[in-house]
């Protein structure tokens, strides 16, 4: 009987943390239930730091893109969000419609931007990030740098849209880790782990190295897109100077390199680590996202593989890890 | 030669700048035919393999394989179309495991998915010796292990053309009688085998054919035995002093 669940678990490849994290799941989904409306709007900021960190994990750790313009699509998404809700559309409808619009505008991005490597390919991000800035700063509904409140949040009940913002934080959070769970075991992860290794390698052995990066490039503006309508249901307004903003960037650089580039847990330490210092510091202006930056130039250059990496290789313990062996196998 | 060309090349030519690397080069290779290919260090051989697997383009001349024209074709096409190679020094996925290295190429190359991946990486794997260190990170394996997991990785992927560089180097008299069962195993299979090796005894032993290469061209070309004693060929071994 014993050994008989042991197979089904192996089988199913639930790993043993899992259990710990639907443990952490349950306690999160009940917060609203017990915590103070100050609590509840903080760990909904956490869960946008959370989803950012790990689209940018799965763009560079993962697929071996190195994005500084991560910001257009999270700046993208807000707008559309704007936009979709003047044309009429109930808020929340606005921002689900409106993610899948930057999705969908992601992909001739990703066909034409895809094709740069390394520097250019950063570079390009960050002038597109800008150049979508202004071209929202034209829009007279956004009314340049004084941007846009969105009033039509103010119909709802300012503790039932706290939660709400919060259970749908959590909630995209967790699709999204489920999600990268399994893209990572899936062809198209283990295609795009090769791509990041070695790309010349990758095609040799078949593999449509654009179209693999652009499936990750995609999916990853969605996220981003997503984590920027969740900033704004929790701030409602919509400033082209921030949404657009380059500091997003610098975060989820510091998540990603802090926690561990490349490693599943590593993004989640990192935003861990963030929202803290965020907690702390979270006020120091232009000094302080300076000093973010060289922290994660230190941990890059001195500690690769961030905080996760480090504990990992001591440890030997790799949570969720994304390196398929023979147990991985799905056996009839 | 009899049997109808699965892959030939007609005047390629390649230059990296001023230097030609290749110059008019015109190659067939018959169907379930083992073809080996040596020449002094320099020659041009991996460049010809590059060329044939599309990793580079060529400067001037054309691939043809199947009967049809694959010069424009990228290096993942001819791939899944068939046509694959090893590298001469290779180039594992390093943040991967072992397994994965495989799989993705059984199920890239190979195209297959699910289980029929699977049993094609284990099978490759168990081919080359490398079943144990399937779990392994393939960073930690050694260089002899390394070429294995090149070779796995074509294997993985049920090649109609396998391009084989350099992959008896370094290894004992033991473990290159394995490798030549196997590359005879390969052969019987119906597999068209390229093979480019300095290890003369080994690949003379096992292949129908020779060519030998020196300076971008082909020198001699015929039975492995006859090329062997080519004086030109004898010459520009034993002039350059290697093996
Ligand atoms: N990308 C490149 N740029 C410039 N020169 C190159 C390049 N690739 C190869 N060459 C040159 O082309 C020539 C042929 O190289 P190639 O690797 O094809 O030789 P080879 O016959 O495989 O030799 P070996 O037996 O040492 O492997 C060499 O002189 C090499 O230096
Ligand atoms: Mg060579």
């Amino acid at each position: 009987m014993l050994t008989d669940i042991g197979q089904r678990r192996e089988r199913l490849a639930i790993p043993g943390e899992a259990y710990a994290a639907f443990a952490i799941l349950a306690l999160l989904i009940a917060v609203p239930l017990f915590a103070g409306n100050a609590a509840v709007d903080k760990l909904t900021t956490l869960f946008v730091y959370l989803l950012l960190a790990v689209m940018w994990n799965l763009l560079a750790g993962y697929a071996g893109i190195v994005s500084v313009g991560q910001q257009a699509f999270f700046g993208l998404g807000g707008y559309f969000a704007v936009r979709l809700v003047e044309a009429g559309l109930p808020p929340y409808w606005a921002f689900f419609v409106g993610a899948l619009g930057v999705a969908i505008v992601a992909i001739p991005i990703s066909a034409a931007i895809l094709r740069l490597k390394g520097g250019e390919l950063a570079i390009a991000l960050w002038v597109l990030a800008e150049v979508l800035r202004l071209a929202v700063m034209f829009d007279p509904l956004v009314q340049g740098e004084t941007g846009i409140s969105l009033l039509a949040m103010n119909s709802f009940d300012p503790t039932f849209r706290r939660n709400l913002n919060y259970w749908l934080g959590l909630a995209a959070v967790s699709g999204m880790l489920v999600a990268a769970y399994f893209l990572l075991r899936s062809k198209i992860g283990l295609s795009a782990k090769a791509i990041r290794d070695d790309e010349e390698a990758a095609k040799s052995i078949g593999i449509d190295a654009m179209r693999v990066k652009q499936v990750f490039f995609v999916i990853a503006a969605f996220g981003c897109a997503i984590a920027g309508m969740i900033w704004l249901a929790n701030t409602i307004t919509y400033q082209p100077r921030t949404n657009f903003g380059i500091q997003w960037t610098v975060f989820m650089l510091f998540m990603v390199l802090v926690g561990g580039l490349g490693t599943f847990a590593g993004p989640i330490v990192g935003a861990v680590v963030f929202f803290l210092l965020q907690e702390i510091f979270g006020n120091y202006g232009a000094w302080y996202l300076a000093g973010l930056g060289l922290i994660a130039i230190l941990f890059a250059s001195m500690l690769p593989g961030g905080i996760m990496g480090y504990v990992q290789s001591k440890t030997g313990f790799v949570p969720f890890s994304d390196g398929m062996t023979q147990n991985n196998r799905k056996r009839p | 030669m009899s049997e109808p060309a699965i892959l030939s090349c007609a005047g390629l030519r390649k230059s990296f700048g001023r230097f030609q690397a290749l110059s008019a080069v015109d190659i067939s290779v018959g169907r379930g035919e083992a073809l080996g290919v040596v020449g002094p260090n320099g020659a041009g051989k991996t460049t010809l393999f590059a060329i044939l697997a599309g990793a580079l383009r060529p400067s001037d001349g054309s691939i043809a394989f199947e009967g049809r024209d694959v010069t424009s074709m990228d290096a993942s096409q001819r791939c899944r179309y068939g046509i694959v190679r090893t590298h001469q020094i290779p180039r594992p996925f390093l943040g991967m495991t072992v397994i994965e290295n495989v799989l993705v190429a059984a199920m890239n190359g190979g195209g297959l998915s699910g289980e029929a991946a699977w049993a094609a990486a284990e099978a490759a794997l168990e081919q080359t010796e490398l079943a144990q260190h399937a779990a392994r990170p393939t960073q930690t394996l050694g260089l002899l292990d390394r070429k294995r997991l090149e070779l796995a990785r074509a294997l993985a992927m049920n090649p109609r053309v396998l391009l084989l560089d350099e992959i008896g180097g370094g290894l004992t008299e033991a473990e290159l009688e394995g490798l030549l069962e196997l590359v005879a195993r390969l052969k019987r299979s119906g597999m068209t085998i390229v093979w480019i090796e300095h290890v003369l005894h080994a690949l003379v032993a096992s292949v129908d054919r020779l060519i030998c290469m020196s300076e971008g061209r082909v020198i001699a070309e015929g039975a492995p035995a006859a090329v062997m004693a080519d004086k030109a060929v004898a010459q520009t071994y034993l002039g350059r002093g290697v093996q």
